[in-house]
């Protein structure tokens, strides 16, 4: 699938200028099922000539011929739009959504600016809807406008290797063609560029026989906002709550990108303000070339072809990364030519045989500067925003390699407070005689890939295998055979790769690679390890508080009793064994700051733990459930850690 | 008050009980006000802090204690438990009055203000709390103002008064004496005996057949009975009818590992009540039956027959390895012979015979043959 999309993504131009009405060859080897049901609907009815079941092929290649002609492929995922995620209509929702917000993001910070996002979604009609996502970020000049809301496979992206939230080109033209053909309303862009006092507005339709972009409206007008890009689609929808909702998917889009300022309005409820937790944009990872290993014969073939190199050791240099001018003479030499060969000279074979040379070479690991890692600190702040916990921590792993992609695995935690089941619903369960306790609470894991919630079949996906792969009762957390651990636990997990190996084109599981997995896995066992102290220590002060509890309780009935069989002075004695109950139960009293370390204790045995923030949710201090996306200075982390240790 | 040779090493004064007490409450807030944590040392009533004194051939205490501590959190309870019953002990001895051991525990039985926690949730929990606070402040039950439930009968040719009423325990008909709690001379003076031997059976329904047999009147003796395991009332009265009437025991009982141990209660002192083993043991008490060889001595037949269990086994070795048990050839054989047999008979098992057989045969042949005694 993805060579046929490389292969029309080349030049689109050209491949629609072919379209002509009839008797022209199929030229495109990637559409198999179609040109299948076409001859196939003929073969149909030859056969009902020919009584047995046998198939007669009496069609002759001139026959077939008339039937076949290119298919654009805007016509193609016009038909095949669950390959793009507009498989259902709650599913278009969320996928409209998350293409615009993808680009207003990737657009902001490629332009170093720090997002400010604005999504509504307006019903319109009971499977009708209306979304809008306007960001800051630089605009669009204006000739470029149709090209990239009205066609398919127009972008920057998919040429270079570079981490980035879109790869392909596909996603907001394919929501437009969708809406298009669900309500025939165009797709509605405003843009601003900086500094312009004037704004373009456009109205355009996708032509899917052409692949090309028809504009509908074209005007200039003045918005109230800064620079930036609006757009707005119709489409027929349908907006649900849960676990793969777009409210999910904005909220986990916040987790992930805390540099983002985000408004949301959803259909039914009161706007959300997801505040930006870090004032700082991420590090800009720059575009790599691909690494050797990661390369298959067949695109290095099409290498060869557009490379301007003219000779091989040249091509192997400039074309790839990690491959030094030495490196280069003695792939050439394993290859039975000399860096001096013209590429133009090179045939099947040869190419071959330097594929395999090439391969066999060793060669050192990819760059890593294309990664850019959420990081640990912004991760925290991203989750100490969003999730009520009680306990934080998160780890970003040094970059490793898969199939020659660089890439790098983050994980955070969270556990306790409101990831728990509710006080009352607790209450009210127990009180109905099924007490549910605190581990019926299963964990609930979120994929992110480059930034992007992954909402998905997480079955599938490597990163859910690995939660599995982990023995959770080591951090005394429970977890029955094949299933989620039970605790009120979120596990965060960040792939950053400048090629997500998924599972599909719909971008939804991230495929099972080895390195992949144990990169997960070690970073989940560190926060793991982590979380498992922090139980320890919480266990024990219970256990203390449980224990002071018994002896205040007892020490009344010891007091009264002993006032009976002697003459005592009673306060005395009571506030005697008061002060030694709390001497015996110090370990009640410790409490920690946020990195888990003891404050004002003369035990030296606790360890502070990095990138981690532990919030006392039973004081008074601790905020609201209300006050989940408040703005307030004080809940950030860095500043509290910072003010501390000044 | 009731003299006894102290068999242990006693640094606590025996003085009046409630001056005990008062210093036992007021060592605690001493503690307390010097940051300690209060403790009690309570004298270990368990086998490991037992000896056998074969010169003596009775159980006595050893000298293990355990610390019994309020911020141990394991016995934060008990200790609590422990003083409210000592109090209770204290109100009984200044209203002169006394209470059983189960009057003791619904006094010491409350709510804990504010909380839905009771003090005691069982009898089980004050009783064994008694017999600490027994050891712990080395006095006696009856000087705690405590009794137990009667338990147990005698009946046979012997006049005494108890608490100044005269009583003729041969004539009282099918019920008997009930033994009390406190047999204490005080409370019972024994007046004219013309019993020549006591015969402690198991269970007041063996008792029962012996007495409407009129085995007394015919062999001239007292026939007591324990409910079981004899409670301290009839260990006592029997240790006085031995020691001050020069009475022998004879004990007969079921042929299982339970009733090998009340004999062993009888004669050697239990573990449990070590420190009282002088006042209640009778070395000199003979063990009559029913034992492993009557099966084949009296051809008996399967009928009489109680499979062994498990239990049975486990408890017939713990009993053979009891240093007062050990070494002594007739008891091995005769615990042997039961788990080879693997059965075990009950005292009544013996009326398959006919009723009159256990009074009329068994035991007269038992009584005439010393070989079959076991001591």
């Amino acid at each position: 699938m993805k060579l046929s999309f490389e292969g029309v993504a080349k030049s689109p131009e050209r491949r629609a200028a072919v379209v002509r009405p009839n008797r022209q060859r199929l030229k495109e080897p990637a559409i198999p099922s179609e040109t299948q049901a076409a001859s196939q609907s003929q073969a149909e009815s030859v056969s009902a000539e020919v009584a047995s079941g046998k198939r007669a092929p009496r069609a002759t290649a001139e026959s077939m011929a008339r039937e076949q002609r290119e298919i654009s492929v805007s016509e193609f995922f016009a038909k095949n739009r669950h390959l793009l995620g507009f498989d259902n209509k709650r599913k278009a929702l969320l996928t409209a959504v998350k293409e615009a917000v993808d680009n207003s993001l990737d657009a902001c910070e490629e332009a170093h600016i720090l997002p400010d996002l604005r999504i509504v979604i307006r019903q319109l009609d009971e499977d009708r809807f209306k979304i809008t996502v306007r960001d800051n970020g630089p605009g669009i000049i204006k000739q470029q406008i149709p090209n990239i809301f009205g066609k398919l496979l127009y972008g920057s992206k998919f040429h270079r290797l570079r981490m980035s939230r879109g790869q392909q080109g596909i996603g907001i033209s394919a929501a437009g063609m969708y809406g298009l053909l669900t309500t025939g309303r165009p797709i509605q862009i405003t843009s601003r560029l900086p500094r312009k006092d004037e704004a373009h507005y456009y109205e355009i339709q996708i032509d899917t026989k052409k692949n090309k972009p028809e504009i509908v409206k074209d005007e200039t007008v003045t918005v109230d906002w800064d620079h930036g890009t609006e757009v707005t689609i119709e489409l027929v929808a349908s907006y649900l709550k849960g676990r793969q909702s777009v409210d999910e998917y904005v909220f986990q889009t916040a987790l992930a990108n805390p540099h983002a300022s985000i408004a949301y309005k959803s259909p039914v409820d009161p706007e959300v303000q997801f505040p930006r937790s870090v004032n700082q944009l991420p590090h800009i990872p720059a575009a790599i070339k691909p690494h050797p290993h990661g390369v298959e014969l067949g695109t290095m073939i099409k290498m060869l072809d557009d490379t301007k190199s003219k000779h091989i050791g040249g091509f192997l240099q400039h074309e790839f990364s990690r491959v030094s001018p030495k490196v280069a003479a003695a792939v050439c030499k394993e290859g039975g030519v000399t860096n001096r060969t013209y590429v133009n000279a090179l045939e099947g074979i040869a190419i071959e045989k330097i594929y395999k040379s090439l391969q066999k070479t060793k060669l050192m690991a990819p760059p890593t500067h294309c990664l850019a890692p959420i990081g640990a600190e912004q991760l925290l702040a991203g989750l100490t925003h969003g999730v009520k916990a009680e306990f934080f921590t998160a780890t970003t792993r040094p970059p490793s390699v898969y199939r020659g992609n660089p890439f790098l695995i983050e994980v955070g935690l969270a556990y306790g407070g409101e990831l728990g089941p509710d006080r009352h619903e607790l209450e009210a369960e127990s009180a109905n005689g099924n007490g549910k306790s605190q581990e019926s609470v299963q964990a609930r894991l979120i994929r992110f890939a480059n930034r992007v919630p992954l909402l998905y079949q997480q079955s599938a996906c490597c990163m859910y295998k690995s939660v599995l792969d982990i023995s959770w009762n080591n951090y005394g957390i429970s977890q029955s055979r094949g299933a989620l651990p039970s605790a009120p636990l979120l596990v965060l997990i960040h792939m950053a790769s400048v090629w997500v190996p998924f599972t599909s084109e719909s971008k939804e599981a991230i495929a099972d690679y080895d390195e992949i997995r144990k990169e997960t896995r070690l970073a989940i066992q560190e926060c793991g390890r982590r979380l498992s102290l922090l139980l320890k220590r919480k266990k024990r002060t219970q256990a203390y508080s449980q224990r002071r509890d018994v002896f205040t309780r007892y020490i009344d009935e010891v007091v009264s009793a002993t006032r009976s069989i002697t003459r005592i002075n009673k306060d005395e004695f009571r506030s005697d064994l008061l002060k030694l109950a709390k001497k015996f139960t110090r370990a009640a009293d410790l409490t920690y700051d946020e990195h888990g370390q003891v404050i004002d204790a003369d035990e030296n045995g606790e360890s502070k733990l990095e990138h981690t923030i532990v919030v006392d949710r039973n004081s008074s201090s601790a905020p609201e459930p209300a006050a989940l996306f408040d703005v307030s200075n004080d809940r950030r982390p860095s500043r509290r850690a910072a003010r501390r240790s000044a | 008050m009731v003299s006894r040779k102290m068999n242990r090493d006693s640094k606590k004064s025996r003085g009046p009980v409630d001056a005990k007490l008062e210093g036992l409450a007021g060592r605690m807030v001493q503690l307390a006000a010097k940051g300690k944590d209060p403790a009690i040392d309570i004298p270990l009533r368990t086998l490991s802090n037992v000896n056998y004194n074969a010169k003596s051939r009775v159980i006595e205490m050893g000298s293990g204690v355990q610390n019994r501590s309020f911020f141990n959190f394991g016995q934060a309870k008990r200790f609590m438990q422990t003083m409210l019953v000592a109090s209770k002990c204290k109100d009984l001895i200044d209203a002169k009055k006394s209470a059983s051991i189960r009057q003791i525990y619904y006094m010491a039985k409350h709510t804990i203000k504010g909380t839905s926690e009771k003090t005691f949730n069982d009898q089980s929990e004050s009783d064994p709390i008694l017999e600490d606070l027994e050891v712990a402040t080395n006095s006696l039950r009856e000087e705690l103002h405590v009794f137990a439930d009667s338990k147990g009968a005698l009946v046979g040719e012997l006049q005494f008064a108890d608490s100044g009423d005269f009583i003729d325990a041969a004539k009282l008909g099918s019920g008997g004496y009930a033994i009390p709690s406190i047999v204490e001379p005080n409370v019972i003076r024994f007046k004219k005996c013309k019993a020549r031997f006591v015969l402690h059976v198991e269970k007041g329904t063996v008792w029962r057949r012996f007495v409407e047999d009129k085995f007394w009147q015919q062999h001239h003796c007292l026939i007591t009975h324990g409910g079981g395991q004899p409670p301290r009332g009839v260990r006592r009265l029997l240790h006085r009818l031995h020691h001050e009437l020069k009475l022998p025991v004879f004990v007969l009982l079921d042929n299982d590992p339970w009733g090998y141990y009340i004999h062993s209660v009888i004669k050697q002192g239990s573990i449990n009540l070590a420190y009282e083993s002088q006042r209640m043991a009778i070395p000199d008490a003979k063990f009559i039956g029913v034992s492993s060889f009557d099966y084949e001595r009296f051809k008996l037949t399967d009928d009489v027959k109680l499979s062994l269990d498990e239990s049975d086994v486990k408890r017939a070795k713990q009993i053979l390895e009891y240093p007062w048990f050990a070494g002594k050839k007739p008891w091995e054989k005769e615990i042997k012979k039961m788990m080879s047999n693997g059965f075990k008979m009950e005292v009544e098992a013996m009326i398959s015979k006919s009723l009159a057989f256990l009074t009329q045969d068994y035991l007269p042949h038992k009584l005439k043959n010393k070989s079959e005694w076991l001591d």
